[in-house]
């Protein structure tokens, strides 16, 4: 407790969090005792959660081609409604650590090679049916099967046999991961009874809220589930509801004209607005994911690491921030990880806009003539004006960019990951380990830099297996000067997560996992 | 009724017909122009290979486009459209609630604006070129001219949000109460009824002024008769067939072009419904809804070609 609480001041300290934030979290961990003399006690947790109510969320990220199937989840509003109908095995903590919740105990062999998940007694689906091994195994299965299409295959690939030993789910792995807690938290493996074998989008749980509407793109109901095996913590209204409002205008309008309680993707641009509407807070908290602009190391011109290096010195990072995020986030550094993760090592050196270095290297490259960047909003908002920025400050490096804006609609499966340079995000992962993997790893399914580097391959693994902490850190520090050094991701900037909620809204606390608590605020959050 | 015109009829729906299917072959080859593919549309960026494999064998989309085609064409003729690709919902079922949602929205945006067209319309005529007139053509004319999302979002600010008579949001679903649901809709129907007055006002106005140059409204004047009742009962009725053209035309653009306005208003229609599955690359449903718009518009069409004929004696007996 204390760890986590010395965790959460030194976040504070490091700007990463600020005092509200902190204070509802250390309120939350039962610390508004002891400190009550140096912070403000908050009346709402000194109550404790209130039962009742309907809590209506507004969000941007769902169409009606959506389906219940966790497996196909890929935008916010199936992900959010996903967490209050169903559980996982663990879950991320907003601290980054691992919080059990259907595993009562989570162990591993020394090596870290086979994993046995011990499933919690006494829960049950929301169709009566209660939860067995069995239930998990299925579940695991079908996320991994060669006929899967889940969105959680990519982290399942290094699975090599799941099985039932009693009441527990034993788990071995191809090779050692002392991460794969983090991995069991995705948000696509929500436990189904029989895996959602029979009826993959039937929506039945173990989660707080039974699925009593589901209109794809336009609204979703759940009413508590009187059986819910964590109660006193989850599940405090006793109706939730999320009305899909793609349009950020919609969304504010909707959070103040007092239909929602909550949205989530305000616009950085209209931040300043909506803090001045009455009732209303804007609740931000810096995370993992980052717009990026990734070149192809192993294409012409690209593939000269001069010629990289030029153009990571021609971004000025201060000013994306500053104009396309509206300072709500953080500068990044050329590579995927920030202070949001685990084991990050703060000493590595900051790359600052240098002009002339970025001529230096130009020059050296050989290369000669403009280079073509393909962008367009889809790739993250505001990308276009964050390209023309660009244009001007590789302009005063005399590198001259040529803009071409892609259509959005296709933009994912034509120029994303087709054309050698362009523009981007990553959501980010719990875990540098899951990050890398992702996209970096020489074998990795959408390595979109085409970065192929064996050193780095190396560390990867072993720091896959390394236990001591201490060490991993080493080994993920020096993974990282690589991608930044070698890589062909330019990475000007972490994107905060800008949520607005209603002062009807208690017990709201910010998680650097995702919008939205994480996706748990229509769970852990109630009606005052 | 006569031969001749039911003949007409039949003529005009065979016609009809000819023409949906034809618009099923460019929907079907539109889609199929589209860039990117189903399957990465349907599992987004962060699919695995394997995952994208496994999903376009499973959809079939490894059949030649004809086939899936006349496969598609098969099963709407019985009466099945299918199911969606991107969630395997059924795609009746859920385009059923959407149509009747957009049919409701469109209904009462009808039954308030077309009467209120028309009327001022006749009002105008009747006072032309004067400051009456002016007054209703500049106001139609103004609202027209402003782009839907902004007389929308114009509507959110003040009714919605600093009034907080009716609701921003316009979702609809079932079993909400009557009241609820014109409250819900009060804004969109307002918007769009806004959107479409003036093209409707401006052509009754100028239909019946076009008529009140005939030698027989003259006559009617000398007559002594009141001039609302020329207009209403002798230029009214021989200005018909353009002002009903107006009008249809105006109902087909509230059944099919009402997107931006759904967007705003979060109101759950066919427009949004028909987006997405684009977006996804969902064949069966945009062709399903590309049908659906298609029939609506080829339809009220035929219903106003059939009225101006009635209409027209001319056109009635044919030499």
């Amino acid at each position: 407790m204390s760890d986590e609480l010395k965790y959460l001041s030194d976040r504070v300290a490091r700007g990463l969090m600020d005092r509200r934030a902190f204070m509802g979290r250390a309120a939350a961990l039962g610390a508004g005792a002891t400190l009550a003399g140096s912070m403000l006690s908050s009346a709402a947790f000194a109550a404790g959660p209130q039962k009742g109510g309907i809590l209506k969320a507004g969000m941007v990220g769902g169409e009606s081609t959506n389906s219940l199937d966790p497996a196909t989840f890929a935008s916010q509003v199936p992900f959010a409604f996903g967490r209050s109908w169903g559980d996982t095995l663990v879950e991320t903590s907003p601290t980054g650590g691992v919080v059990n919740r259907l595993a009562e105990e989570v162990s591993a062999t020394a090596d870290a090679r086979v994993w046995t998940f011990k499933i919690r007694s006494g829960v049950t689906f929301h169709n009566g049916k209660t939860l067995t091994a069995a239930d998990v195994v299925a579940t695991l299965q079908r996320h991994s099967g060669e006929e899967t299409k889940s969105g959680a295959l990519g982290i399942m690939r290094g699975i090599e046999t799941i099985s039932q030993d009693g009441n527990n789910v034993v788990v071995a792995l191809k090779n050692p991961n002392a991460d794969l807690p983090y991995l069991m938290a995705d948000y696509h493996l929500i436990i189904q009874p029989n895996g959602g074998m029979d009826a993959p989008d039937a929506g039945i749980g173990t989660g707080p809220y039974k699925v009593v509407v589901n209109e794809p793109g336009v609204r979703y109901v759940g009413e508590r589930f009187a059986d819910y095996w964590d109660a006193p913590n989850r599940g405090h209204a006793d109706q939730i509801e999320i009305i899909v409002i793609n349009d950020a205008t919609a969304r504010t309008a909707a959070l103040q004209g007092g239909q929602v309680h909550m949205i989530n993707r305000v616009e950085p641009k209209i931040v300043d607005l909506v803090k001045r509407v009455p009732g209303v807070t804007i609740q931000n908290v810096g995370g993992r994911g980052h717009y990026v602009f990734i070149m192809h190391c192993n294409t012409a011109p690209f593939d000269n690491n001069d010629l990289r290096l030029s153009l990571k010195y021609a971004m000025d990072r201060e000013q994306m921030v500053d104009k396309i995020l509206r300072g709500y986030g953080s500068i990044g550094n050329d590579m995927p990880i920030n202070a949001a993760y685990p084991l990050f090592d703060e000493g590595i050196e900051q790359r600052a806009y240098d002009p002339d270095k970025a001529k230096f290297h130009f020059k050296k490259s050989g290369h000669d003539g403009p280079v073509l960047l393909r962008t367009s909003d889809v790739a993250f908002p505001g990308a276009v004006d964050a390209s023309q920025l660009y244009q001007e400050s590789c302009q005063k490096a005399g590198i001259t960019l040529e803009i071409k804006r892609e259509p959005g609609d296709g933009y994912w499966s034509e120029v994303w990951n087709k054309q050698p340079f362009c523009t981007s995000y990553w959501g980010g992962r719990p875990t540098q380990d899951q990050m890398y993997s992702t996209a970096y790893l020489s074998s990795a399914d959408w390595n979109d830099t085409r970065f192929f580097d064996e050193r780095f391959d190396k560390l990867l693994l072993e720091a896959r297996a390394e236990l001591d902490l201490a060490k991993r850190k080493e080994l993920y520090s020096a993974m990282g000067t690589i991608v930044r050094d070698e890589g062909g991701l330019i990475t000007p900037m972490f994107n905060d997560f800008i949520d607005a909620v209603s002062d009807k809204v208690a017990g709201y606390a910010v998680d650097p996992g995702a919008e939205l608590m994480n996706g748990y605020a229509l769970t852990k959050a109630w009606m005052a | 009724m006569s031969p001749a015109i039911l003949k007409l009829i039949a003529q005009r729906l065979a016609l009809g017909i000819l023409l949906l299917l034809a618009v099923s072959v460019l929907i079907f080859v539109g889609t199929e122009l589209l860039p990117g593919d189903v399957a990465q549309a349907i599992l987004g960026q962060t699919a695995t290979p394997e995952a994208l494999a496994n999903l376009r064998a499973e959809l079939g989309l490894n059949d030649p486009a004809y086939l899936r085609y006349f496969d598609w064409l098969g099963g709407v003729l019985t009466g099945d459209l299918g199911t969606a690709l991107s969630n395997g919902q059924n795609i009746s079922e859920a385009l059923g609630k959407r149509l009747s949602n957009t049919l409701f929205l469109a209904m009462w945006a009808a039954i308030i604006s077309v009467p209120l067209a028309i009327l001022l319309g006749l009002v105008a005529v009747q006072h032309r070129n004067g400051f009456i007139d002016k007054l209703i053509s500049a106001t139609t004319l103004t609202s027209i001219s402003l782009p839907e999302f902004f007389i929308g979002y114009l509507l959110v600010y003040f009714i919605a949000v600093e009034l907080q008579w009716v609701p921003s949001v316009s979702t609809v679903y079932d079993g909400m109460g009557f009241a609820d649901r014109m409250s819900a809709i009060a804004l969109p129907c307002a918007t769009l009824t806004l959107v479409v007055l003036a093209h409707m006002m401006r052509m009754t106005r100028a239909a019946i002024l076009n008529v009140m140059q005939s030698a027989y409204i003259e006559t009617a004047e000398l007559k002594g008769l009141s001039p609302f009742r020329i207009i209403l009962r002798h230029a009214f009725p021989n200005a018909i067939a353009p002002i009903v053209n107006v009008v249809m035309l105006n109902l087909a653009f509230l059944v099919v072009g009402v997107v931006v306005v759904e967007v705003i208003f979060v109101y759950p229609g066919m427009g949004q419904y028909l987006v997405d599955h684009v977006s996804k690359r969902d064949i069966p449903v945009v062709q399903a809804c590309g049908m659906i718009f298609a029939a609506v518009y080829i339809s009220l069409n035929i219903v106003a070609d059939i009225v101006a004929i009635i209409a027209n004696p001319r056109l009635r007996h044919p030499k």
